[in-house]
């Protein structure tokens, strides 16, 4: 992991997963409209196709990533104190893994 | 000018944001709120695919009136950070960068956000 916080990738990485979520949720909110899945079945069905499957799996690494970048930035902003920011930092990674690795999980089991 | 008449601008009381500030804060506070609500979105998304059980036990939690309060705050959030975060990608492509453009552009982000919740909510719970 890159330590020294700040620079143009992050900027960058934020704007690109901002762009691929805002296709992503024109297109879920499209295909809500159109056809939303209300029950039970269908709303597995649609989280069982492959696209659809996909395609919430790459909205979720940019999620993270942009969620990553947006907290990173509020805590460098407002937790002065190094050690506070470090813990802070480190606490913030573990729990956006988490939601990650459990979100993952739902995504592959839906589908087995 | 003597140290005592600067004037204190740290001051979160005193402090008057702009319109375009409003929304950048807003879209700060909406990106916080957004991570902190993570584990109740995974949950129900998590649940709502257990099968015919799960989507009706999820389904019945989103549709207690408690949780109209958890849902407004975080369609707004949703709706906020979605067009604000917008407004800051057409910045970045020197679109409505003048300051009576990115005010007017701010106005539509908040009323734009505002009618979405209203209209998400109307939607779900009607």
């Amino acid at each position: 992991m890159n330590m020294r916080a700040g620079g143009i990738r992050p900027w960058v990485v934020q704007r690109v997963s901002a762009s691929f979520m805002l296709f992503y949720i024109i297109a879920f909110f499209v295909a809500l409209l159109l056809n939303a899945p209300l029950d039970a079945q269908s709303w597995r069905a649609w989280y069982q196709n492959p696209l659809v499957n996909v395609a919430t799996m790459l909205f979720w690494v940019a999620l993270l990533l942009h969620a990553w970048v947006g907290v990173r930035d509020v805590i460098m902003d407002y937790v002065s104190h190094t050690g506070m920011r470090f813990l802070s930092l480190a606490f913030a990674a573990t729990y956006l893994a988490a939601m990650g690795l459990w979100v993952f999980r739902v995504l592959i089991l839906v589908s087995a | 000018m003597t140290a005592h008449s600067r004037p204190k601008f740290l001051s979160l009381l005193k402090i008057k944001l702009p319109l375009t500030g409003v929304v950048s804060i807003l879209h700060r506070i909406s990106g916080v709120l957004l991570v902190l609500s993570l584990p109740i979105i995974i949950s129900l998304f998590d649940q709502s695919l257990q099968g015919p059980a799960g989507f009706q036990t999820s389904a019945s939690f989103i549709a207690q009136p408690v949780t109209l309060i958890i849902a407004v705050a975080l369609i707004w959030a949703v709706a906020h950070h979605f067009f604000a975060g917008f407004r800051f990608l057409l910045f970045d492509l020197d679109m409505a960068v003048t300051k009576s453009k990115a005010r007017f552009a701010a106005t539509l982000v908040l009323l734009a956000s505002m009618i979405l919740t209203v209209y998400m909510v109307w939607w779900w719970f009607k």
